[in-house]
């Protein structure tokens, strides 16, 4: 058998992000953002330089209410901060390339169903321990399930075994060629026979220290980190799930850096805070059951989204912050995001008008959105949306309900009309991101279904070319639009506010919070 | 003795339908535990999974008296959400809840009785008047706002206290209680107000009683007469309304966390009944159960003590 | 034989008549469409145009703290209609006739009325779910055992009176005693513990909306959720947090200076014999 040798990061570019459906979990949120880091230093000093050392206090709005263990964590915002303490064999950057780490080599056969890893060989474990073939082994066989037959993440089901052929190499081999699986294996390398939830130990720049529910959780620096290390000595998450109070602590100085701002909020803060701008990294839109009435005639659908003028909604929501979209791909995603799709409907609401009477709805009908209550930019979304739709004649009647009704009746039951959400990323794939609008997915919560759409994904999937793969999910993204099977808004803005002289935020194309690169200055 | 064994069965039987209760509506609300935990990466093997191994899929009663007998035993069970004992995660909570009742309570009789007895003093004069004015305008602003207004001006405009700054009593104690004078003056203010009017009534009613005309004839002065005399009587419905007092605190208490962003029992209540967390929600309403039916029968007793002429059937 | 008017009945008529016409205006008409936003005029200070400002959506906050005020109002209208019907009949009833009915019902109103009845009431709707319906049901719900308490007090003390004897020896129908005769005796007893459940149910719902659980930002502006909204905007908006807060006390201050002035006579006539159960 012969073996392509790639780069990762090569190879990544193409992989990039598997999009586990993150309906940006109401309020847990689920996003990030990829854009260049703007930096907009609403105080001045690109000048100042970094110093090591120092507490950093970061305030977080959602509590990590959730399993810790890095293998069962579903939570956005655990990920988020866990990011910082366990590493994978291979560790995504800001660009969305995925980086070797525990292993410092990857060759994949070119029948794209045999990855071949190499070890680092200087990785320790956050208890001094160097990370053997046998931690490897004893992670990912826990990961795939292959003991219990229960994968704890759902990728690692087309696992077919893992090999350590000698004391440096690692051998997984799939059931079927799938090249984007790389960015499966960010899952947490740990230690052989530990039990997570108990001890926590990773391999990342931070090592756990304490968590105390809706309080705080301490990490601190790891002095055998094998990378780059962190700047800061320790982080304490605060959690203040409260974001009035969130914003008053952060302007009294007691938190160092917030991150998921509105720009309302970042307006409250004044002067003297670092404001970093970036994109959540996932797809807003009005999402449209596709299969009750009016919403089965693709000409409705089609109709509606030249209704909706997503700049005024960006205005409202964010003084005009946030990037459109036209299809369930999100700017970041730069290798598979077509530019083009984004202004096929351009907002025209005589035309839309024209169209709802051509296919009988000269007045209009009723609809309603149902959209989770504790996700305050959706609600307010919904309520300009109403207002837009309002001069096509179609009256929208606005349904809030808790994000456990909305999983369950929305997401799981799909018993509702319509919904807006974030729809995002959790790995670095493009084929999760669209894989849910394949007929029979079970997470295909809009019901869209289209013959075309599942023979070019199932092409798109099997296909170990990365040209031909980035041009079959370019078509996906095509056969979305043409169909109206949304109506797609936009990628949120997210922003990050730093006080107290930090410096140095940068995001990923994830939904994750990398400490280490942030810093204190003077 | 009959006494203390009645109110001993009734405290039993109150908390069992309490539980009960609480028990009972988990089942019929819509809404599972699991729903939250796996959000969006839900599908129907890993729900059923997740439910056996919370162990739902026994039938409701079964679980109940499971969860009866362990908490009789002292074992409260196990969150769904942080997967940690209730013990645990409610023992540092608890302790924070019972900090700001207890300082803010100690507040309500500092600033209540001096003010009270002196309105009774000085009754009718024109310092009451407008005293009375304001106090009846205190007793109309619901503590949360209050707090909202000591936010601006204390912490936000005079910076005496950062906003959301909590600190742990084990880490650094003395800011601890610094930051919980705001949160439990907020709670304080208006309960004083109610306190300060009650007090005030009853000290003027009893006045008017005969004893205190015999105690005047004796040749006390009237400050004498009313700390010796008109107290012990005036004090007996201001007990009863302490006891109300401080059960209000606790509820009280939960709101104003939400204020200052303190991290105890009322916010782990409310995100663990959205979260359907039974375990923890169950345990919180018991102490807090245990906590209003005991304070009562303290006041009951308290009366006792102070009017020996109350004797308990 | 009063020493002074009854101020706290005059002026708690007079502040709640006056806020009840403001929100019985704002049923009709509003100055500005309560919902409608403008991206122009966000979080603006009072002006002449907007007497209470805007809010962060540009919101004329004098709009919405009417609409809310009538929210919370009808809610709270209707809580203590059900609570005041439900109490008074079981109150009625069981102070009436007495017997173990009697004893067991004030048992459990007892262990009711020992909790805090907001405590209860938040509970209750989060986990209800929230929402208009649900808080009006809940709040109701909770009223009963105090309204069946105080009611019961008076008919225990009616029932012996000698005008109540001397119906039934006229062979009266009890339900007619009770209703007719009893009913109408005990009135300022229930003006005061009406006044004090409107008190409550201001106090509540605005509680459980500040905390979130209350009512959804969809149905309606609410004084509890916008004094939630404007903890944000504390700093560079402060109206907006005054004036939710304000017209909250504003309401509370009304009810129970009624209840005050309702239950006045009793509390002040120099001449009242001190009662001690």
């Amino acid at each position: 058998m012969r073996h392509t040798k790639r780069t990762i990061a090569l190879f990544l570019a193409t992989l990039m992000m598997t999009a586990a459906l993150s309906a940006c979990s109401g309020g847990k949120g689920n996003e990030t953002s990829t854009q260049p880091p703007a930096e907009t230093p609403n105080a001045d000093n690109n000048s100042a330089e970094p110093v090591m050392g120092g507490d950093l206090t970061v305030g977080i709005a959602q509590d990590l209410d959730d399993s810790l263990d890095p293998h069962k964590m579903v939570s956005a915002g655990t990920r988020e901060v866990m990011f910082n303490v366990f590493e994978g064999l291979v560790k995504p950057d800001t660009a969305g390339n995925l980086n070797p780490a525990v292993a410092s080599d990857v060759e994949i056969s070119e029948t794209g169903d045999t990855f071949t890893f190499t070890l680092r060989d200087d990785v320790l474990f956050h208890n001094g321990n160097p990370v053997t073939v046998k931690d490897v082994n004893y992670s990912l066989s826990r990961v795939a399930g292959l003991d219990t037959g229960k994968p704890l993440i759902d990728e690692f089901s087309a696992v077919e075994s893992i090999d350590t052929p000698d004391d440096k190499t690692v051998v997984i081999k799939l059931k079927e060629p799938n090249i984007e699986f790389l960015a499966s294996l960010t899952a947490a390398i740990i230690p052989d026979g530990s039990d997570p939830t108990a001890d926590m130990i990773g391999t990342g720049p931070f090592k756990f220290v304490s968590r105390s529910p809706q309080d705080n959780i301490i990490l601190e620096k790891f002095d055998g980190y094998w990378g780059t290390p962190a700047y800061v000595d320790k982080v304490t998450y605060k959690i203040i799930d409260n974001a009035e109070a969130l914003i008053m602590s952060l302007k009294g100085g007691a938190l160092d850096l917030v991150a998921h701002l509105t720009s309302a909020q970042v307006k409250e803060l004044g002067d003297n805070f670092t404001v970093a701008e970036g994109t959540m990294n996932l797809v807003q839109a009005v999402y449209l059951n596709n299969n009750v009435e009016p919403f089965n005639n693709m000409k409705v659908r089609q109709a509606l989204s030249y209704a909706i003028d997503r700049n005024a909604i960006m205005d409202y929501l964010a003084d005009g912050r946030g990037t459109a979209v036209g299809s369930s791909m999100y700017p970041a995603f730069k290798k598979y995001f077509r530019p083009e799709l984004v202004d096929h409907y351009k907002y025209d609401a005589e035309k839309a008008k024209q169209l709802l009477a051509d296919v009988g709805y000269p007045e209009g009908f009723d609809m309603t959105i149902t959209v989770p209550s504790n996700y305050k930019p959706h609600v307010e979304t919904a309520e300009v949306v109403a207002q837009q739709m309002k001069a096509i004649g179609v009256t929208v009647d606005i349904q809030t309900v808790d994000w456990e009704t909305w999983l369950s009746e929305v997401y799981q039951g799909r018993n509702y009309q319509s919904t807006i959400i974030g729809v995002d990323a959790s790995t670095m794939t493009a084929s999760a991101m669209l894989k849910r609008f394949t007929s029979d997915s079970g997470s295909n919560f809009v019901n869209f279904s289209d013959p075309e759409y599942d023979k070019v994904f199932k092409e798109a999937v099997a296909c170990t070319d990365d040209a031909e793969q980035i041009e079959l999910y370019g078509e996906l993204q095509t056969i979305l639009t043409k169909n109206a099977a949304n109506l797609y808004i936009q990628d949120l803005c997210d922003l990050v506010a730093m006080g107290n002289g930090v410096k140095g935020y940068e995001f990923y194309p994830l939904y994750v919070m990398d400490m280490s690169k942030v810093y204190f200055t003077k | 003795m009959r006494y203390v064994l009645k109110k001993a069965g009734i405290f039993i039987l109150t908390l069992l339908a309490i539980s009960l209760i609480v028990f009972i509506a988990f089942q019929v609300i819509p809404g599972d535990p699991t729903t939250r935990m796996l959000g969006t990466q839900a599908t129907p093997e890993k729900v059923a999974a997740l439910r056996e191994e919370l162990g739902l899929n026994k039938p409701g009663i079964v679980r109940y008296f499971n969860w009866l007998t362990d908490f009789l035993k002292g074992d409260f069970g196990s969150s769904y959400t942080y997967h940690m004992p209730v013990n645990e995660l409610i023992s540092g909570k608890l302790s924070i809840t019972a900090a700001l009742t207890g300082m803010s309570f100690l507040m309500v009789l500092a600033i209540s009785f001096p003010l009270g007895i002196l309105r009774a003093r000085f009754a009718h004069s024109i310092p009451d008047r407008i005293a009375m004015v304001f106090n009846q305008i205190i007793m109309s602003i619901p503590s949360f706002f209050i707090g909202i207004i000591f936010t601006y001006v204390f912490g936000l405009v005079f910076k005496f206290f950062t906003p959301g700054d909590f600190v742990q009593r084990a880490e650094n104690p003395a800011a601890f209680w610094g930051y919980m004078v705001f949160p439990a003056l907020a709670i304080a203010i208006p309960k004083s107000a109610m306190v300060v009017k009650l007090l005030r009534s009853s000290m003027i009613r009893e006045m008017s009683e005969d004893y205190v005309r015999t105690a005047y004839s004796r040749g006390n002065s009237r400050w004498q007469v009313l700390r010796s005399h008109v107290m012990r009587n005036a004090i007996i419905p201001v007990v009863t309304f302490l006891a109300v007092t401080l059960v209000d605190i606790v509820a009280g208490s939960i709101i104003i966390e939400q204020v200052f962003a303190i991290p105890g029992l009322g916010r782990l209540l409310m995100t663990s009944i959205i979260g359907r967390d039974l375990p923890v929600v169950q345990t919180i309403i018991m102490i807090i159960s245990i906590a209003v039916i005991t304070v009562n029968y303290i006041a009951d007793i308290s009366y006792k003590y102070i009017d020996p002429r109350i004797r308990f059937r | 034989m009063r020493k002074t008017p009854n101020y706290n009945l005059i002026f708690g008529c007079t502040l709640t008549a006056i806020t009840v016409s403001v929100i019985v205006l704002g049923f009709f008409w509003t100055p500005f469409d309560p919902d409608a936003m403008s991206s122009a005029e966000k979080s603006m200070a009072p002006s002449l145009k907007h007497l209470l400002g805007t809010d962060n959506f540009g919101r004329d906050i004098l709009s919405r703290v009417m609409e809310g005020a009538g929210t919370t109002l009808s809610i709270a209208f209707l809580a203590v209609s059900i609570g005041a019907t439900f109490g008074t009949i079981i109150g009625a009833l069981t102070g009436y006739f007495g017997g173990t009915a009697d004893e067991i019902i004030m048992r459990i109103n007892d262990a009711i009325t020992a909790f805090p009845s907001i405590l209860l009431a938040l509970v209750a709707v989060s986990i209800t779910g929230g929402g208009k319906t649900n808080i009006i049901i809940v709040l109701g719900i909770l009223f009963i055992p105090s309204f069946a308490r105080v009611v019961r007090g008076e008919f225990a003390k009616q029932r012996d009176m000698d005008y109540v004897k001397n119906a039934k020896l006229m062979g009266v129908r009890h339900t007619r005693i009770m209703f007719v005769h009893i009913l109408p005796n005990i009135a300022p007893v229930l003006l005061s513990a009406v006044a004090i459940g409107f008190n409550n149910a201001v106090l509540a719902e605005a509680s459980m909306s500040f905390l979130g659980v209350g009512i959804r930002p969809t149905e309606s502006a609410s004084l509890g959720r916008m004094l939630l909204d404007s903890q944000a905007y504390l700093f560079s908006a402060p109206w907006q947090a005054l004036s939710a807060g304000c017209a909250i006390s504003i309401l509370i201050l009304g009810f129970s200076l009624i209840s005050e002035g309702a239950s006045y006579r009793p509390m002040w006539r120099p001449t009242t014999k001190r009662r001690r159960k």
